[in-house]
């Protein structure tokens, strides 16, 4: 029996890593501190157990080995004018980088999870920018703490006992009591069951609360009408005073801003809000990322092409235009010819008619896990799980970089040796 | 391998030779008395040979570097150049991908490169990106100015847990030496406040910026470290902030070097050189600082010189950059790191006629003409904050032509006559003094000639540049324009004794080296040191212990110094 402590768990964006695990002849059989949907992660279950390929989507897939389904793979890949390749949220920084490389290799479009989460952020913090800090600066200080269009209690567990609600910290030593948690969402979530501030707001109207809220806080409150997206001019007073008061502020928000009407520029007038803010005390804001690692995408992405994700290689060099470079723009022009699924789940995600043309085109899946982008598949390479079974980086959402632990003896092949061979076949075939 | 340049002029400040028709032997990768007679061979033809280009002071990777990419897409699309069958794509102009950082700098003849800030926690990143930046050697500065057990030991005036923190910071984050940005005030912009001089109180913390300063300089000194405090001073971006930079300079009176150079090193004067009260009567006040160097032997410093055109201003000094933002109502980025310092990223443009910008670009300038000693005064344009490094050789024609100067100052706001002395200047510097603003000088800044940087001796790394210019066939004053074109792109450059670049190719992509400090301190020091961490960690930290120190497997290929309580400092690879 091992235990290993200070594990990360590979579940959100929170990248706890104070986890401990319990191994006996190679299997984990208990873990510690770790949320029920992150031990329920890093025990793992109902895994693909060997290589399949398929040339006939409506038949049933073949076992095979290694060599001939990264062979089948490379011949899909090689053979393609414009392959996507597309995921990457669950697999570690490492395997990333040879993605980029492959990426370059075919002249293909590299695209993450982001795409259908938070690249509308990406798009606002290029147009005003990112004013952040690390969740310790929130642990430490924040006195007043809005989650707006996200649900941690569900998706990020740990996010209020670690970082935001109720830890006590140098400067927050009264830990929950000196906080005041403000919740803006569409529903009554069970988030906003235990805010002080429940604010709900009509559905599609999160941009014009926010410029209400720019307006009052830059003294023109005579300008706010009785009723702002279903919310009393009264309460948008009440709130806006909170904020101006506050001594460090925090802005978490989630799919509820980036995903509905009016998208990025949500983000685009929430970065003006937070900056406008640091005009009264400290405020900062920060995306509630929701894969492990689809944090660390972005930033390997951008260091070694410039851009975040959605970046096309088909020039030679790296072009970026989400709107046209993203894995959903590419699928609904139906341009894509061959698709390279992993670490990521497209088939669960994307808009059917995304799917749709995902099950017209070969399709290569690498993932650990059967499920619905499989049913799309031509060819499925099973893969060793990122942090339980390799160790290797990930990006925690406030952007620290953190080395995940090994746990146990992997059965699968890496990510990044099942992209090593492919990037060594695809030259061969291509004969470079 | 072998490798024998001919008919090189040399200039290699640090042994004397100034211009000498010689030939310069290499082999494994070091220069060496001389080769085998059959061996590979350049002929140089008389053109100038140099060490490879030394950076004491750029931001090339890391946490900010991203960010200011991520928030500028429009620089990204600057610059951009497929792959090749050598070199992977390039993109950007201020904010550079990994790869165009590596080719450019190779490209110029620059061959080492330090990153200027890394805070501990987010060492890793900036570590990910040096891996990832071909060809040339680097390493990184690590912050400790504001950070919180700095301040406690130093409020308890215990220097012995500061040496020891100071040591076991630079483990962690695999860093070169101590890097200090607005001391106290990163702190305090925690809270949106900042420090308004040396001896304001942080407050909980109960200590001044002055005494951070003096306290990491002896730490510095105690442990031997090859570069000094690498100090950004407090009140930088505010008008009439050259008294603070004196006084901060005034500090390190204090203190004895413990070897041979500067104990105090405060960097990019372009942006701490400033006079008047606000922006109205804002001038130049270089020329007071260059009177102190030229009276005191401490301190060194560099240009961080102005570049007209696009920049990306990066620094851990937070609340200068949301001034910043404010004042432009440009994107404003902004990072603090918990229990260690603050950052921001804010965009600019640095134009001709706006008189502010006008007199920042004499600053630098002035500082490198009245300063006497050129290893006083290194060439940085402070990355990407005065302009991004590809316009070295901009400064260089700059700093060699009197002619090139008035021709630029008569498209400058008028303001540069009134409010700057440079139009009246007419020192001109030559190429011995080049190769030490941007070889010996560096190296010797930051403690690298005895590990072989900045210099062309026996045992020195064989990391040379050739550039097309014929020293004694030139006269750089006229010719501005070919200086500028033959330091843009080295004839060849050679980066431990293989040709990596030849006429702005990259010919080829070696892996370039990782410098980090390991100084040992007593074992009870840093028993007693760690009480005081594990409790940080148990209570403020959002992460644990276990996981904070940069693996070896960010740093792939180190070179380790030693230094340390009471060692001689030596080098093992």
């Amino acid at each position: 029996m091992t235990v290993i402590t200070d594990a990360l768990c590979p579940f959100c964006g929170c990248l706890c890593d104070d986890i401990s695990v319990v191994v006996e002849d190679n299997k984990i059989v208990d873990v510690k501190n770790a949320c029920k949907i992150g031990a329920s992660k890093i025990r793992g279950h109902h895994r693909i157990k060997s290589p399949m390929i398929r040339d006939d989507k409506n038949s049933d897939f073949k076992e095979v080995s290694y060599d001939e389904a990264i062979d089948k793979a490379a011949q899909i890949l090689a053979g393609s004018k414009r392959a996507l390749l597309y995921g990457w949220a669950s697999a570690l920084c490492e395997a990333h980088k040879k993605g980029i490389l492959l990426a370059e290799e075919l002249g293909a479009v590299i695209d993450n999870t982001a795409t259908v989460c938070h690249a509308p952020s990406a798009l606002a913090i290029h147009e005003k920018g990112v004013p952040t800090a690390t969740l310790g600066q929130i642990k430490n200080r924040a006195d007043v703490v809005i989650f707006w269009g996200c649900n941690p209690v569900h998706s990020h567990p740990r996010h209020m006992g670690r970082y935001s609600v109720f830890p006590r910290g140098f400067f927050s030593g009264k830990g929950r009591r000196g906080r005041k948690i403000i919740v803006v969402d569409v529903r009554k979530t069970n988030t906003a069951g235990i805010a002080d501030e429940y604010v709900e707001i009509q559905q599609g109207s999160d941009y014009l609360i926010i410029s209400a809220l720019r307006a009052i806080l830059s003294g023109h409150e005579d300008v706010v009408p009785e009723s702002v997206g279903g919310v009393a001019r009264k309460d948008l007073l009440r709130i806006a005073a909170i904020l101006k008061e506050a001594k460090f502020g925090t802005l978490f928000f989630g799919m509820g801003l980036t995903q509905s009407k009016s998208r990025y520029k949500n983000i685009d007038n929430a970065i003006s809000l937070v900056t406008e803010l640091n005009s009264f005390n400290k405020f900062i804001m920060m995306p509630m990322r929701g894969h492990y690692n689809v944090t660390g995408f972005g930033q390997v992405c951008t260091w070694e092409t410039g851009f975040a994700t959605a970046v096309d290689f088909s020039s030679g060099a790296p072009y970026y235009n989400p709107g046209e470079t993203a894995a959903n723009d590419l699928l609904y022009r139906k341009e894509v010819d061959a698709a390279m699924i992993i670490a990521g789940d497209a088939g669960a995600h994307f808009p059917a008619n995304s799917v749709r043309e995902l099950a017209k085109i070969p399709v290569v899946q690498v993932d650990p896990y059967w499920n619905p982008t499989t049913e799309v598949a031509n060819v499925v390479i099973p893969s060793a799980i990122s942090g339980v079974e390799l160790e290797g980086t990930a990006y925690r959402m406030d952007g620290v970089s953190l080395r995940m632990r090994k746990m146990i003896e992997p059965e699968h092949l890496a990510d990044e040796e099942i992209l090593d061979r492919l990037i060594a076949r695809v030259r061969e075939i291509r004969g470079e | 391998m072998e490798l024998l340049i001919k008919n090189a002029a040399v200039y290699d400040p640090v042994n004397g030779i100034k211009g000498d028709r010689t030939d310069v032997s290499i082999k494994d990768g070091k220069i060496v008395d001389k080769v085998s007679s059959g061996c590979t061979g350049i002929d140089a033809g008389g053109r100038l040979v140099m060490a490879g280009g030394v950076d004491a002071h750029s931001h090339i990777a890391g946490s900010k570097v991203n960010v200011g990419r991520l928030m500028r897409p429009e620089d990204s699309r600057a610059g951009i150049k497929p792959r090749t069958k050598t070199t992977r794509p390039c993109t950007g102009y201020t904010v550079p991908n990994v790869y165009a950082m590596g080719y450019r700098y190779a490209n110029m003849g620059y061959t080492t490169v330090f990153e200027a800030a890394q805070a501990i926690m987010k060492a890793r990143h900036t570590h990910e990106e040096l891996e990832e930046i071909p060809i040339i050697d680097k390493g990184a500065l690590t912050l400790f100015g504001s950070n919180w057990p700095t301040m406690d030991f130093v409020r308890e005036n215990d220097m012995d847990k500061l040496a020891a923190y100071v040591s076991w910071g630079l483990l962690a984050s695999r860093g070169f030496g101590i890097k200090v940005v607005n001391p106290g005030g990163g702190e305090m912009w925690g809270f949106g406040k900042n420090v308004t001089g040396l001896d304001d109180v942080v407050p909980e913390f109960e200590v001044t910026p002055s005494q951070i300063i003096t306290s990491l300089m002896k730490v510095n000194e105690m442990l031997g470290l090859p570069h000094s405090v690498h100090l950004h001073c407090n009140n930088l971006g505010k008008p009439g902030n050259y008294t603070t930079t004196l006084e901060s300079m005034k500090l390190a009176k204090q203190v004895k070097a413990g070897k041979d150079r500067q104990v105090m090193h405060v960097t990019h004067l372009t942006f701490n050189a400033w006079g008047g009260t606000n922006w109205g009567d804002f001038e130049s006040r270089a020329d007071e600082i260059a009177k102190y160097l030229n009276n005191n032997d401490n301190v060194t410093t560099d240009m961080g010189q102005l570049i007209f055109g696009n920049a990306t201003t990066m620094t851990a000094d937070g609340p200068v950059q949301y001034a910043n933002a404010k004042l432009l109502h440009a994107k404003w980025g902004n990072g603090d790191v918990e229990l260690e310092d603050s950052s921001g990223v804010v965009p600019i443009t640095y134009v001709k006629q706006i008189s502010i910008h006008a007199i920042m670009w004499a600053i630098g300038l002035e500082l490198a003409l009245l300063t006497d000693d050129p290893y006083k005064v290194l060439l940085t344009t402070d990355h990407p904050n005065g302009g991004p490094f590809v316009n070295y050789p901009e400064v260089i024609a700059l700093l060699m032509s009197n002619r090139k100067r008035q021709e630029e100052i008569a498209t400058l706001h008028k303001a540069v006559h009134s409010q700057t002395k440079i139009p009246g200047i007419d020192r001109e510097l030559d190429f011995n003094d080049i190769a030490i603003m941007t070889r010996a000088g560096t190296s010797k800044v930051l403690g690298l000639l005895e590990h072989g940087k900045g210099h062309l001796g026996i045992g020195a790394d064989a990391d040379i540049s050739i550039y097309d210019i014929k020293p004694d066939e030139i006269d750089p004053s006229a010719e501005h324009s070919k200086i500028k074109s033959a330091f843009s792109s080295a004839a060849y450059t050679i980066k431990g004794g293989e040709i990596v670049a030849r006429d702005g190719e990259i010919t080829a992509t070696p892996a370039g080296r990782t410098f980090w400090v390991d100084a040992k301190v007593p074992q009870s020091h840093t028993d007693e040191m760690m009480k005081d961490i594990r409790a940080k960690f148990k209570n403020y930290y959002s992460i644990n212990l276990a996981n904070y120190m940069v693996q070896d497997a960010y740093v792939t290929h180190q070179n380790v110094i030693k230094a340390g309580v009471g060692t001689a400092a030596s080098e093992v690879d």
